[in-house]
């Protein structure tokens, strides 16, 4: 994983080299800096020689203005390296996510992707930054610290070899039993916040049914279940203070019993034994040897818990798009509008949303044997219950999934053999769940094809039923769509993602289900238009109501992944019995169909 | 101690940093009071906090005593032995032996407040965040329809999770730098008056860089948050349209704009981590020249014979004295540098804090209603009486002074001297009289708006998108209030009815079905909790669901989770038809419950919902026309007016716009 990630450094590698030496150099003069203070007060002050101590206090400046440089270096290298190699990530996995297909956006649900390029990636971030600093700094005071101590008097050094596994035993066996505990927290925090986002999605059921003490008390019970654990955990976890302290202390005591006595016995004599000034840098070193060892096993829980992200974020960077264009003669133009499946099976490879409540059953194809040619220009209409893989069908069209089995072929060539971009400028689709992006009409609707003049904004928008809604807003095209399009409705929304299909040209436009908010009358307007207008595409449509696919050359039932009928019309309501069962469901009002126009 | 924040960040790190960074800029805002406020939460745990600040205090002492005992040490002991012949060590044995005590105390005191704090600090968390879902079920609906589900959320999230990291590391650790500066000034001032004004004047230096560098931080800090905040919308907006995105091949295009925000990004992280990072450095070497100032003043004072000024006393300046005197001025400075790398932290804490305080003080629903819903029983003489068992038969308990409406249209108020109250039988008439509503002042959305629903008749409302259907739902519920008007369920106004009484007797099933984690039994009894097994299960019969539920792998017993994703939309709407079956309420409102579903699957739902009908008053807002046509009454709404009215036959004759809608020449949506 480490190895994977560390290519994203990339043009960082610079800092992120630096950053360590920077971080070494200066933990460095940290040592030295406390050497000198022993040597200011031995040879300065104790000797009371005033040149002395100036020319000692200038080397300590002279030496921390080193250690600031230093430090100051490693601090900007840290950011730019740490910042930069987020960047490469999210890029990267931003990058991947792109080529994507289908199938691989159905394996990690939204969430989850952006779960992955947003907080995956900070923690990364962060535990980035500790490695190159802390990580280098911490060992490296450590051995310093040590070696200096020995320097000053190795007998009184042997003090820090005592205590000092002592102090690791203690952290890593609380480090030990605090990660899951912390673990069960963060999972119960996960299931505190789903309770809340509960609540606010159904908190008009929630007051209906009058249930707010009882969601209040599945809230606290949650909360309840965090206080426990963070309370068990940060207990634990604290315990690492005391013994610090119980550590630190113990060291001072002996340096203090063990160094008094030494000092007499060398005449406080630098040359000959122990000097007041080395017991004093010796202090200093107390607190930086067992910080440092503290701060190893921190750097410990920090590298597992982001381990975790590091391993989700990977999973991005390697999933591998399952469809790709041909690398080698790839076919760029697309002759006409007919699409003939072949003998087509299809089965989805991984959980895909629906199919993931039934646990129990068999992945079974969701489209089995179909063979159907749909002549370039003609109108096709589908029809089908939920889960009859309508969409499924549409969608080896453009080849946004390949087939099992079997072939698809648009223009007598089969779409494996189409590069991608060629294809699907050709294939328009709309989509059953589409979206507007935040941005105006227009920006919305140059999706379809970014060179587009108004003009042609506006003609396709009259093929769409849309020039009138959008001429009734104040600023026209220029209207600023919310994210989502959140501040049209719903067959608003509907007839611009058709408007941003027209404006491609394609030879083919499939909608899928994409009239089903808006009223019949402007159904029949818009299919009106599309068989005056663009008489030469081809015209794919999935429709709940009969009355949206009645006029189509060639009307498709597809059930459970078959195709049970084909046919007109007229044709089917003679031989098709489903035909004829949602036909009549939908007719029994009374009225005939021939008012729909 | 100057490395002790580094390390503790990292126990509280893990989510936390993330969920921090996910935090939006906007809001940084800190109210007047939060501290206070806060405070006052803490309040809870004053026996807890006194010891706690005793603690400190002792576990602060000891540190500070610990650098006094090494001048001590150096005097007292070590110099005068240098000069004896035959050095006598005993006396110093009984000194580390007497600071040995002192350690021993100061040690029992961070094991006992670190692990007080860590129940205070989470006990308040908890407290607030239980106080604040519990005022948030309080909220009238307008507050949730006002606000985006992200920014709730985050109260819960970020905003918790800044406080979390302030309570229980920053604050702790704030205030124990506090005292032991305060600690280590008084040892100062105890060595030499004149020594601790240099430390003093060299301090307000470093104050001065910390605001600098820290001010600058902050205009970093705010700009990479904001930064952030773009980069994860344009992240979520293109990831959830990725599909899109796909069908027109403009994935190109988006990394172009991507890496644009990326590179903002990552310059904002850039310059604010760089910031941060430089910090202690700065300070850590500023202690440094600190160090050497003290050193020189200190030798040349000594030296020249200064007399020395302290409380302790002292007439000279000693070795000893100066070299305490260095360690104390580190332990002095350091603090500072603490407090200042814990200043966004705790910035951005009461920012949350303040987020926080301005949920809890949104204004509550307002509920005046004093009629209630109560189980009644028919006595032998016929009159009814008020029990506590569920009998089936409803009543509204109206006190004295209440005016009803008779069924003849006569309005009267309750006069009943011996009992004090009238009970009117739950029926399940619903009267609307000229009713105008407007969800702000400047705009109404619902003129005189009249309806008259007998028990037992079905109401249709027919028209296009924001016409007002839901609108009028949600005032007889009491979602929203009506600006004009009156309202009255069985004769009486709703204002006056208890809220959760007027909501108990309307069932409601809506177009975006909300189920919750738990099993589909849990589920269905969420329409009344008291509900047996066999009540669900006959629920879920009635509303049609009772077969595909048996065919669920675990059948009433299967989990559901993530609002119910595993099933089909039909599937989760037959689950919530048995949920409101369940309630028994005599009044439901069906708002637009099968619109989403394919006209197959509709079927199956129609006849749970025809059950569920049966004999009950019901509102219904429906997207197909054939689902409404054997509506006794219905109502044909147009930009908040009803403009016709009357049943399938009448108005397909008066030929008007129902008629229109019907035949499909006008436009629904």
């Amino acid at each position: 994983m480490i190895k994977k990630l560390a290519a994203y450094i990339g043009e960082y590698k610079k800092a992120t080299i630096l950053t360590p030496i920077m971080v070494t150099l200066e933990s460095l003069m940290e040592i030295v800096i406390p050497l000198l203070m022993a040597v200011l007060i031995d040879k300065g002050i104790d000797k009371g020689d005033m040149n002395a101590t100036v020319w000692y206090g200038v080397i300590l400046l002279l030496t921390a203005f080193l250690a600031l440089f230093f430090g100051v270096a490693s601090g900007r290298y840290a950011a730019v390296s740490s910042a930069g190699f987020a960047k490469n990530l999210r890029r990267g996995m931003f990058y991947n996510v792109q080529n994507y297909s289908f199938a691989n956006i159905d394996h990690f649900s939204t969430a989850s992707i952006v779960t992955r390029l947003t907080t995956d990636v900070s923690n990364v971030q962060n535990a980035f930054q500790m490695m190159t600093r802390i990580a280098f700094r911490a060992p490296t005071m450590l051995i310093f610290a040590l070696a200096a101590s020995f320097a000053i008097d190795a007998e009184m050094s042997l003090i820090f070899v005592c205590i000092l596994p002592l102090l690791g035993l203690g952290m890593f066996l609380i480090i030990r039993k605090v990660y899951p505990i912390f673990e069960q927290v963060f999972n119960d925090y996960d299931r505190l916040n789903n309770v809340v986002q509960e609540n606010l999605y159904a908190i008009r059921v929630v007051k209906s049914y009058n249930r707010q003490d009882h969601e209040s008390e599945k809230f606290k019970k949650m909360s309840g279940a965090i206080y426990q654990g963070f309370v068990k955990a940060e207990k634990l976890m604290m315990l690492s203070s005391p013994l610090m302290q119980l550590c630190m202390y113990a060291c001072i005591l002996l340096i203090s019993w063990l160094g008094a006595r030494a000092i007499v016995a060398s005449g406080n004599n630098a040359d000959l034994g122990l000097s007041t000034g080395e017991l004093l840098s010796l202090i200093t070193y107390v607190m930086q040897i067992l910080m440092s060892l503290m701060m190893i096993s921190m750097i410990f829980v920090m590298l597992t818990m982001a381990k975790a992200s590091g391993d989700r974020i990977v999973e991005i960077l390697e999933e591998k798009s399952d469809l790709q264009s041909p690398r080698v003669n790839a076919v760029h133009e697309v002759k006409d509008g007919s699409v003939v499946f072949e003998n087509v099976d299809f089965r989805y490879a991984r959980a895909h949303e629906k199919e993931a409540g039934q646990h129990q059953a068999e992945r079974k194809n969701a489209l089995d044997k179909i063979n159907l040619t749909i002549q370039s220009g003609e109108t096709v209409g589908i029809l089908g219950g939920t889960g009859s893989s309508k969409s499924t069908l549409v969608q080896m069209i453009p080849r946004l999934y390949d087939v099992t089995a079997g072939s698809v072929k648009v223009g007598g060539v089969d779409v494996r053999e189409y590069d991608l971009d060629s294809l699907r400028k050709e294939v328009a689709m709309v989509l059953q769940k589409n979206v507007l992006f935040s941005g105006t009409i227009k920006e919305n609707l140059r999706w379809g094809n970014e060179h587009a003049t108004d003009e042609e904004l506006q003609r396709v928008c009259k093929l769409a039923c849309a020039d009138e809604f959008i001429n009734q807003f104040e600023k026209g095209y220029d209207t600023y769509i919310e994210q989502g399009g959140a501040n049209v409705s719903g067959g608003q929304r509907q007839r611009l993602c058709i408007a941003r299909a027209l404006l491609a040209h394609p030879k083919i436009l499939i909608l899928d289900d994409s009239t089903s908010a808006v009223d019949m009358k402007t159904d029949a307007l818009i299919r009106k238009a599309f068989a005056e207008e663009i008489p030469d595409t081809t015209k794919i449509i999935i429709a709940q109501r009969v009355a949206s696919v009645q006029d189509a050359d060639k009307i498709v039932i597809l059930d459970d992944g078959h195709i049970v009928a084909v046919g007109a019309h007229e044709e089917l309501l003679k031989t098709s019995e489903i035909y004829q069962e949602v036909y009549q469901s939908q007719n029994q009002s009374g009225l005939e169909e021939g008012g729909a126009i | 101690m100057a490395d002790r924040q580094e390390i503790r960040r990292g126990p509280g790190g893990p989510g936390g940093h993330g969920r921090r960074a996910m935090m939006a800029a906007p809001g940084m805002k800190i109210e007047k009071g939060t501290i206070k406020r806060l405070l006052s939460y803490l309040g809870e745990y004053k026996l807890r906090l006194s010891i706690v600040v005793l603690c400190i205090l002792i576990s602060a002492g000891a540190g500070v005593a610990s650098s006094l005992f090494i001048q001590n040490l150096i005097d007292d002991y070590i110099l005068p032995m240098l000069l004896e012949a035959s050095p006598v060590f005993t006396p110093l044995l009984q000194a580390i032996g007497k600071i040995g005590c002192v350690f021993l105390a100061g040690i029992l005191a961070t094991f006992f407040f670190t692990r007080t704090m860590a129940i205070v600090s989470q006990g308040t968390l908890k407290l607030i965040r239980d106080e604040m879902f519990e005022h948030m079920q309080t909220l009238p609906i307008r507050y949730f329809d006002s606000r985006s589900h992200g920014d709730l959320m985050s109260h819960y999230t970020n905003d918790a999770d800044t406080l979390r990291q302030m309570l229980s590391q920053s604050l702790p650790q704030l205030f124990s730098s506090v005292v032991s500066m305060v600690a280590v000034l008084f040892s100062m001032i105890h060595l030499s008056v004149w020594l601790t004004l240099v430390v003093l004047a060299f301090t307000v230096m470093m104050l001065v860089v910390v605001k600098k560098v820290a001010g600058r931080s902050g205009g970093y800090f705010m700009k990479q948050q904001k930064s952030i905040a773009d980069v994860n919308g344009y992240i979520e907006e293109m990831v959830g349209g990725q599909k899109v995105v796909k069908v027109f091949c403009y994935e190109e295009k988006n990394k172009e704009a991507f890496d644009k925000k990326n590179e903002e990004l990552c310059e904002a992280a850039t310059a604010a981590n760089t910031y941060a990072n430089v910090l202690m450095p700065i300070m850590g070497n500023l202690g440094y020249v600190l160090y050497v100032t003290v050193a020189v003043v200190g030798g040349a004072m000594a030296i020249a014979g200064v007399s020395n000024v302290s409380l302790g006393g002292e007439p000279l300046l000693t070795l000893g004295t100066i070299a305490s005197f260095l360690t104390l001025s580190r332990n002095f400075v350091n603090p500072i540098a603490q407090i200042s790398q814990q200043l966004n932290a705790v910035i951005m804490a009461m920012a949350g804090a303040s987020r926080i305080f301005k949920l809890l003080d949104e204004v509550s629903e307002e509920d005046a209603g004093t009629v209630t819903l109560v189980n009644t029983r028919t006595n032998e003489d016929g009159t009814l009486e008020e029990c506590q068992e569920r009998t089936g038969a409803w009543a509204w308990k109206v006190p004295n002074g209440i005016k009803v409406m008779q069924q003849n249209g006569e309005i009267t108020e309750v006069q009943n001297p011996d009992s004090g109250f009238a009970l009117v039988p739950l029926r399940g008439k619903i009267n609307l009289n000229e009713v105008d509503f407007g969800y702000n002042e400047e705009q109404l959305v619902l003129h005189d708006i009249s309806v008259y629903a007998e028990p037992g008749q079905k109401v249709a409302l027919v028209g296009a998108t924001g016409a007002g259907k839901t609108t009028i739902t949600n005032l007889i519920n009491r979602f929203y209030d009506i600006d004009d008007g009156k309202i009255r369920y069985d004769g009486i106004n709703i204002n006056k009815i208890h809220k959760e009484d007027l909501r108990r007797s309307l069932g409601v099933v809506l177009q975006d079905v909300n189920l919750f984690t738990g099993t589909v039994m849990d589920n269905i009894r969420y329409g009344r909790l008291d509900a047996t097994d066999e009540e669900c299960i006959a629920a879920a019969k009635l509303a049609n669901a009772d077969g595909f539920i048996r065919m669920l792998p675990e059948g009433y017993d299967t989990v559901l989770e993530g609002d119910g994703s595993g099933l089909s939309q039909g599937q989760r709407q037959l689950i919530s038809i048995a949920r409101a079956a369940v309630a028994d309420p005599p009044v439901m409102i069906l708002d637009e419950a099968t619109s989403s579903i394919d006209t197959r699957t509709e079927a199956i739902v129609q006849r749970g919902m025809d059950n569920l009908m049966k004999g009950r008053t019901v509102f219904v807002i429906a997207h197909r026309l054939s689902t409404i046509q054997n509506s006794d009454v219905i109502m044909v709404m147009d930009q908040g007016r009803i403009i016709e009215r009357g049943n399938h036959q009448h108005l397909i004759e008066e030929k008007g716009r129902y008629y229109q809608l019907y035949t499909g020449a006008f436009e629904l949506e």
